[in-house]
């Protein structure tokens, strides 16, 4: 089974690299970009049975800082 | 009195380190990421600057969970002295032996200078040997130094007087332009700038030397 986990930096964190690459976008010419956020994508290739608590708790000790990151679980 | 430093993969600062508790009298060991014990009495432990795991996923995360950390964590957590610098701080706040993180520096580059530090504590061990207020030059060398906590965080070490050194100018958008923070018991210190490289006067610098003098001074007592 497949699992894939989305890491972003939490709300209120400053993202200085996804506003980076949002001056670039402006630079080439898009309007209207008004935020960008960059994040992470991990996919995992889990033993079947393996729960979405599991992943959590993968999240939650390795995958993500909690302190500066949340994360969503997709199981698939 | 004995120190152990820790080697992990891309560690680039940790003979540094043990030069600098050599300087200063402490009998060093130096001890590899796997290894699942401390030398026996060590009374600090360093966590040294580089690149730990290449920086793979964050900064300091694998390396908070290799095996020598678990041992790092139990060290701290029965009152033993713990120094972090730079990729040592980062591996003390994914450890959670130390609060916050260190996100991308504000101006995304990679800084390499020396900076004005401002000591903002005398009350420990490893800050005791300067005057509170005085400003000291230490050089700092890192892609993510960017000090984050949220507000509450901030308002309780600052209240607990657990900042160590504040920036003079900030480089790197800080949070309240902290640069070091202690632990609640004092004993844990996590800073980006780096002390050992201003530790004799071959560096040109020796404005580091008092913190492993007054380590010196205070763990000689302990262990006398």
């Amino acid at each position: 089974m497949k699992a894939r986990v989305h890491v972003m930096l939490k709300n209120g964190v400053l993202d200085p690299q996804g506003e980076a690459v949002r001056h670039a976008l402006g630079a080439l010419g898009f309007d209207g970009v008004n935020g960008v956020r960059q994040g992470k994508v991990i996919d995992l290739d889990l033993a079947d049975g393996t729960t979405e608590a599991q992943v959590a708790e993968m999240c939650e000790k390795l995958l993500a800082n909690t302190v500066i990151e949340s994360y969503r679980i997709e199981l698939g | 009195m004995k120190a152990a430093v820790l080697v992990f993969p891309g560690s680039n600062c940790d003979r540094d380190m043990a030069v600098g508790f050599e300087r200063a009298g402490f009998d060093v060991s130096m001890v590899w990421h796997k290894d699942h014990s401390l030398p026996e009495g060590v009374d600090i432990v360093g966590v040294p600057g580089g690149f730990s795991y290449g920086d793979y996923l964050r900064c300091g995360a694998i390396a908070a969970n290799s095996p020598i950390c678990r041992e790092l964590k139990t060290h701290a957590e029965a009152g033993g002295y713990v120094i972090g610098v730079c990729n040592g701080f980062q591996v003390l706040t994914e450890t959670g032996l130390l609060p916050g993180a260190l996100l991308r520096n504000a101006g995304l580059k990679y800084i390499c200078r020396t900076v004005p530090l401002v000591v903002a504590t005398e009350d420990s061990v490893f800050t005791q040997g300067y005057e509170k207020g005085a400003e000291i030059q230490i050089p700092i060398a890192h892609h993510d130094g960017n000090y984050y906590a949220d507000a509450a965080t901030l308002d309780a070490l600052e209240g607990e007087d657990r900042v160590a050194f504040r920036y003079g100018d900030n480089p790197n958008g800080s949070a309240r332009d902290i640069a070091g923070v202690l632990s609640e018991n004092r004993r844990v210190l996590g800073m980006m700038p780096h002390p050992e490289r201003a530790a004799e006067p071959a560096h040109g610098n020796s404005d580091g030397k008092a913190m492993f003098d007054a380590l010196t001074a205070a763990l000689g007592q302990v262990t006398a």
